[in-house]
């Protein structure tokens, strides 16, 4: 974004990665996924690169508002600076807290989600989910965030991409609205879980498996937390080689030919 | 000018009356201990929000069985009140049936009415059936559900197939009586008409029967209309406010504290000027707590949700928390919350549940005196700290509680006063401080992932 902002240009969009998609191995595949589809549709987009920092949703959530707030202003001040309207994120707790908080303390932006966007770049036909790999029949259930879903209603988009892969999609017994948790909000995904019978990734991931049948299967995520607790869920069912785990750009960027 | 009968019905109804009002006054008291918030933005939305989830019961209908019961009894409960209004008028005047002059209309309410009584009495049976019989679980376990909660739900549908029942015995005997005396009746009652024989054709012990049976029904609802206060049944007057205050917000968006940002804008710039904290009538500035410790320290709008609460469980059967067994249950954050401000605040007229039942004088949780606050005296952090903050819990509230902006304010206390959050949280904000990432990773490595992505160009 520097960079940009020197040679006096402006980007249509600027992808906020987020902490996960910079710093996650898992979750840097879905960033590059994502960056792919970018380049592919050819669109002037930026990144804050090392300017960005925490949006400081989990000190929120955990409650250290104090924390929050001081993370928000300093990003609010760094996105300001270079003028920026439109942000288009990949994580749904990223996009939650820049759409929904940042304006309370001087931060008004266009967010999306990358859900939101990769169904506009599908609809728009600049995705066209060919040349690539097929999902073709590949049955495959998506899993709410709860950050998106719930939080702010965003139920059909994920669904929409994922409708484009003409794969076999089912819906687990609780869904959009009444999805169940991964277990990852609210700060969960830096603590350990408090005591009780079970872990809430493993009777999600047991719900995903009722329905994903015994063939080669995918659960498709649009969240960084939820793909860790997925994932792990299914490496405690001893699933993996059957059932993976991936986000919907991962999806969509294979489908079209892009990921290597 | 009026009878005996009409002035000793006057005294009743006043006294049944002015007693209510005096324990609405109390509970609207306790209620406004609560912090003040801004909540009358959107008239429209929040009028609409009224229509569909409080008198729609939208929301009901997530579950169809107790949906379709509870209509029975909500409607039967509107309609029904219109024939208490003319309860009221042949009691103070001494009128027989003084809605009668409305014809075909008239014939046609008590139609409704009187279908829609033998449904409550069934829906009521059946909610007797799931909570005492097969247990529905959400209505039978749980730490929150001790003896009053469940004693007090039953007790609702005892009351109201009592009264459902009087309502019939003074319907049946005046109907017999009519028809003994040839005259014209006013009104149609089908299912009087039905069992318009049980009480004999005695004119003397029917007129009697009548006449008892009215004034039990009457009398019956002027008590229960008493009882609602102590009772979670007080749903059905609280439901109506706190949808039209409900969060119209998105779901995700948390309370941002002004305060707290003047605080780091102070901090951040030196030439900051804050503005001059709120003073309350004497002119002292209102020092107010970072986050919640006791109920004083929540929102009207918190304490009013616990007022509306019925106890439903729906909250706690969707909390994953629960779910897998950790402590947490959003419906005994509530319920805590309506107990604690009534030790703190007025106490209830009829039942005080810390006084009733086997669990009476145990505390839930052991404290020291100056211990016993909402948080800590009633809700352990343990129960804070397992909510993920799915909202799972708002979403299915038939009455739009919020129990995760409750959940959230306790927890912000415990960080930002007590600085007592897990370990592991305190690692997690110390990297953000440090690293501005919640994982120990430097900052300078960042952008490193586009290093490692091939970008064609």
């Amino acid at each position: 974004m520097a960079e940009m902002a020197a040679n006096g240009e402006e980007p249509e969009i600027l992808f906020w990665v987020g902490c996960a998609g910079a710093f996650d191995d898992r979750y840097k595949r879905v960033t590059r996924a994502f960056v792919q589809i970018l380049e592919h549709v050819g669109i002037k987009y930026a990144v804050l690169g090392t300017e960005e920092s925490c949006t400081g949703d989990p000190a929120k959530r955990a409650g250290n508002e104090f924390l929050f707030q001081m993370q928000a202003l300093t990003n609010i001040e760094v996105l300001n600076g270079y003028n920026i309207k439109k942000i288009v994120t990949a994580c749904p707790h990223c996009f939650n807290t820049l759409k929904n908080e940042y304006p309370d303390l001087g931060g008004n932006y266009e967010v999306i989600h990358h859900s939101t966007y990769l169904q506009q770049l599908i609809n728009e036909g600049k995705v066209r989910v060919a040349k690539g790999e097929s999902f073709q029949g590949r049955r495959i259930t998506f899993h709410d965030s709860c950050y998106l879903g719930r939080a702010n209603d965003i139920y059909e988009a994920p669904r929409d991409v994922l409708a484009a892969l003409d794969a076999d999609l089912v819906e687990m017994k609780r869904s959009r609205a009444n999805g169940l948790c991964c277990g990852a909000g609210g700060a969960q995904m830096f603590k350990e879980p408090e005591p009780g019978k079970k872990d809430v990734n493993i009777e999600r991931t047991e719900e995903a498996l009722a329905v994903l049948g015994t063939g080669d299967s995918v659960i498709a995520t649009a969240c960084p937390f939820c793909m860790v607790m997925m994932t792990d869920g299914v490496k405690n069912k001893e699933q993996e080689e059957k059932v993976k785990v991936f986000d919907i750009a991962e999806l969509i960027a294979q489908a079209e030919g892009l990921s290597r | 000018m009026f009878k005996i009968e009409s002035i000793i019905f006057i005294i009743i109804a006043g006294l049944g009356i002015g007693l209510f009002i005096w324990q609405i006054r109390k509970i609207r008291k306790n209620i406004l201990m609560g912090r003040d918030t801004d909540l009358v933005d959107n008239p429209s939305e929040r009028i609409n929000k009224t229509l569909l989830v409080a008198f729609g019961q939208q929301k009901m209908f997530k579950r169809m069985l107790p949906a379709v019961l509870h209509l029975f009894v909500y409607v039967g409960f509107l309609v029904i009140n219109i024939e208490v209004i003319e309860i009221l008028i042949d009691g103070v005047f001494g009128t027989h049936r003084a809605f009668g002059f409305l014809g075909g209309l008239y014939s046609a309410l008590m139609f409704i009415n009187e279908i829609l009584a033998a449904l409550v009495i069934v829906a009521c049976v059946m909610f007797l059936w799931r909570r005492n019989v097969t247990k529905v679980p959400r209505l039978a376990s749980g730490v929150e559900m001790r003896a009053w909660p469940k004693m007090d739900a039953n007790t609702i549908l005892v009351i109201e197939i009592v009264l459902m029942l009087a309502l019939f015995t003074f319907n049946i005997a005046g109907l017999k009586l009519v028809q003994l005396e040839g005259g014209e009746v006013a009104g149609s009652y089908p299912i009087s008409q039905m069992f318009v024989n049980i009480f004999g054709s005695n004119p003397e012990s029917l007129h009697v029967i009548e006449r008892a049976g009215w004034w039990f029904h009457i009398i019956g609802i002027l008590a229960f209309m008493n009882y609602l206060p102590s009772s979670k049944h007080f749903h059905i007057i609280m439901a109506f406010p706190n949808v039209y205050y409900s969060k119209l917000l998105p779901k995700g968006k948390f309370t941002t504290n002004p305060a707290i940002t003047h605080e780091i804008k102070a901090m951040l710039d030196p030439s900051y000027q804050p503005p001059a904290p709120e003073t309350d009538a004497d002119g002292n500035p209102i020092v107010q707590r970072f986050g919640a410790k006791d109920v004083e320290d929540l929102t009207w709008k918190q304490l009013m949700d616990a007022y509306t609460c019925t106890e439903c469980g729906r909250c706690t059967s969707v909390c994953p928390a629960n779910i897998t067994g950790k402590l947490l249950s959003p419906r005994k954050i509530i319920m805590d919350t309506r107990d604690r401000v009534e030790e703190k605040g007025e106490s209830p007229v009829i039942f005080d549940p810390a006084k009733y039942g086997k669990d009476a004088g145990t505390e839930r949780v052991k404290t020291t005196e100056e211990e016993r606050t909402l948080l800590r005296g009633y809700i352990t952090p343990e129960e804070l700290w397992a909510c993920t903050t799915c909202n799972a819990c708002t979403e299915s509230c038939p009455v739009n509680i919020d129990q995760v902006s409750t959940i959230m304010d306790l927890r912000r206390y415990l960080v930002l006063e007590e600085s007592a959050a897990p370990a592991s949280l305190n690692a997690m904000f110390t990297n953000i401080e440090n690293n501005g990432a919640p994982w120990a990773f430097s900052p300078s490595d960042r952008f490193n992932w586009a290093e490692e992505l091939y970008v064609p160009k």
